[in-house]
């Protein structure tokens, strides 16, 4: 199963002649290949700019995912009023639509926006979905009535409420859609590709495969920005793989 | 008096909830409810980004049926979806059911496998297209070191090409789809198990007994996850092959994105987006139809 895994390293290390030698060698003859790679993608094709772009896009989108979903969730989870299940209902009905049936209009409406090559773009579309509403209202759902009950009576708020009560007893189901919201941005390939154009905008994923047009044949230096784009992902699961592995398991459902 | 009371206090809990909607729900309504229905609207039209954008009945959905470069899609993705699905969903549960039982290196080993479904498909697609590299890939080494001499040329011919996609991808899903088996055969009781062994039925018969039948309602659920998105399939197919061969790797979702996006008919575009969003409904219908045949809950 890690085998490609092993061998993307590897190849990262070493001179492009020594990669495809058969019996393969798994370390490289010096360091000076190992340099070579890194320092060249680091300043030959300002890969560090794109790194960058996409960690500001990932947080911006994240904080933004995060924030509005909790509110949300909250308002469906713990608030009585008259529209209520009709608007989940309709939050529910659109995890059914599938990205390519509104990527055609939602291109169009950005374009007509005037965002278009503009990371504002990626923001918008991104940071509203009913998947993280959906996920946060069902982990909002398993905390007692009885804890906002005695708050309400004490005189709370429902933003007090929401942000001493429910939010820090929600901790895991956030972990949860922090990570996947990261992991799905960062990953993200689709949507920067349709967005976005000019090269200091461009994000991890889409430097990554023009890289692979323009470079193709440089294939050490293909596989050390390949290695580079994996870095963070692989750290985040170092630390968090509990609320990834839970959150699929549970929700059965893709960010 | 007190009635009045109750219906502004009512008013005042709708006016709150609707208020910690409101972040979410503006962006909720512009960037994705009002594109689903503008984009059934697009459909009827020869709408191409610029000035035109004349109604134009059924003509788009018409064109579907005569359109060659579609229907080879629609052909090819059919055959990427009984290929892909049940190779993910076999080498899934054969990992999960292994790993259920391994005590000693169990998480280890979930760790690792699950690890390629979070990582992105433009790393995987370019590491496999250098694995898989004709003439120098390490693969085609090992099979000439091996005494075969007519190498199998993978991604770069067209008669394999969508075959090596459905072995990448399920390599990069069995792990995410393993994750969902594991929580379902952790939840069937020990208690079954033990009452087998009494009965002295061995394992290939508690497997098809109990085991299979306790975990029908995960199968169905990561048979439909499958098949949803074996027909949203188009990542990987940008990265290694953009449709060829030839037209041999072309699926729907690459052909609308070729259509719309590419040569600008947003309108024939969308139409085939809408189109296909009905074949994964009915697919999935059909589906919960059959379900009470083979799923026990």
């Amino acid at each position: 199963m890690l085998y490609p895994f092993a061998w993307m390293v590897s190849a990262s290390l070493k001179y492009d002649k020594d990669i495809f030698i058969y019996p393969m060698k798994w370390l490289p003859k010096s360091i000076d290949s190992v340099l070579y790679n890194y320092k060249t993608i680091f300043t030959k094709i300002s890969y560090g700019l794109f790194y960058l772009n996409t960690t500001k896009l990932t947080l911006i989108i994240t904080f933004i995912q995060v924030l509005t979903s909790s509110l949300a969730a909250y308002s469906f989870s713990r608030m009585q009023y008259k529209w209520r299940d009709k608007i989940f209902l309709l939050y529910l009905a659109t995890l059914m639509v599938p990205w390519h049936a509104i990527m055609i209009p939602q291109f169009v409406i950005i374009k007509s926006m005037g965002l278009y090559d503009n990371h504002l773009s990626l923001i918008l579309l991104q940071s509203f979905s009913a998947f993280g509403v959906f996920l946060l209202r069902q982990y909002m759902l398993s905390i007692p009535k009885e804890l906002d009950e005695a708050a309400r009576i004490d005189g709370c708020g429902h933003l007090r409420i929401y942000w001493q009560i429910i939010m820090p007893l929600s901790k895991p189901g956030i972990a949860t859609l922090i990570i996947l919201t990261f992991n799905s941005v960062w990953n993200d390939y689709m949507a920067p590709m349709l967005y976005l154009e000019s090269k200091s905008n461009l994000t991890v994923q889409l430097g990554l495969s023009y890289f692979k047009t323009q470079y193709s044949m440089q294939y050490g230096l293909t596989m050390a920005a390949t290695v580079c784009s994996i870095i963070p992902i692989i750290i985040v699961y170092i630390f968090a793989q509990k609320y990834i592995i839970d959150g699929i398991a549970h929700s059965g459902l893709k960010g | 008096m007190k009635k009045k009371n109750r219906s502004s206090k009512n008013k005042t809990e709708t006016i709150k909830g609707l208020l910690f909607l409101t972040p979410n729900i503006l962006g909720f309504l512009v960037f994705i409810v009002i594109p689903i229905f503008f984009g059934i609207y697009i459909s009827f039209t020869n709408y191409n980004g610029f000035n035109k954008m004349d109604f134009v009945n059924f003509d788009n959905y018409i064109k579907l049926f005569k359109d060659t470069f579609f229907i080879t899609a629609f052909k090819n993705n059919i055959f990427y979806t009984v290929t892909s699905v049940p190779l993910t969903i076999i080498a899934s549960l054969l990992l999960a059911i292994a790993l259920n039982r391994a005590l000693k290196f169990g998480g280890f080993f979930k760790t690792v496998y699950f690890f390629p479904s979070i990582t992105s498909m433009v790393a995987i697609g370019i590491v496999w297209s250098m694995i898989f590299n004709p003439t120098k890939g390490p693969i085609n080494m090992l099979l000439s070191s091996l005494g075969v001499d007519d190498l199998p040329k993978w991604l770069s011919s067209s008669k394999t090409a969508l075959f090596t996609i459905v072995l990448i991808v399920v390599w990069k899903n069995a792990g995410y789809y393993m994750v969902m088996f594991l929580a379902g055969l952790k939840s069937i009781p020990k208690e079954l198990y033990e009452a087998a062994d009494i009965d002295g039925a061995n394992g290939i018969r508690k497997f098809w007994s109990i085991t299979m039948p306790m975990l029908s309602p995960t199968t169905f659920m990561v048979t439909i996850l499958c098949i949803i998105s074996s027909f949203q399939v188009f990542d990987i197919i940008n990265i290694t092959t953009k449709g060829g061969p030839g037209q041999s790797t072309k699926v729907i979702a690459y052909r609308i994105y070729e259509e719309s996006i590419k040569n600008l008919r947003f309108g024939y575009g969308a139409a085939m987006s809408f189109a296909l969003f009905l074949i994964i409904f009915i697919v999935t219908l059909i589906q919960f139809r059959g379900q009470k045949k083979w799923v026990n809950y």
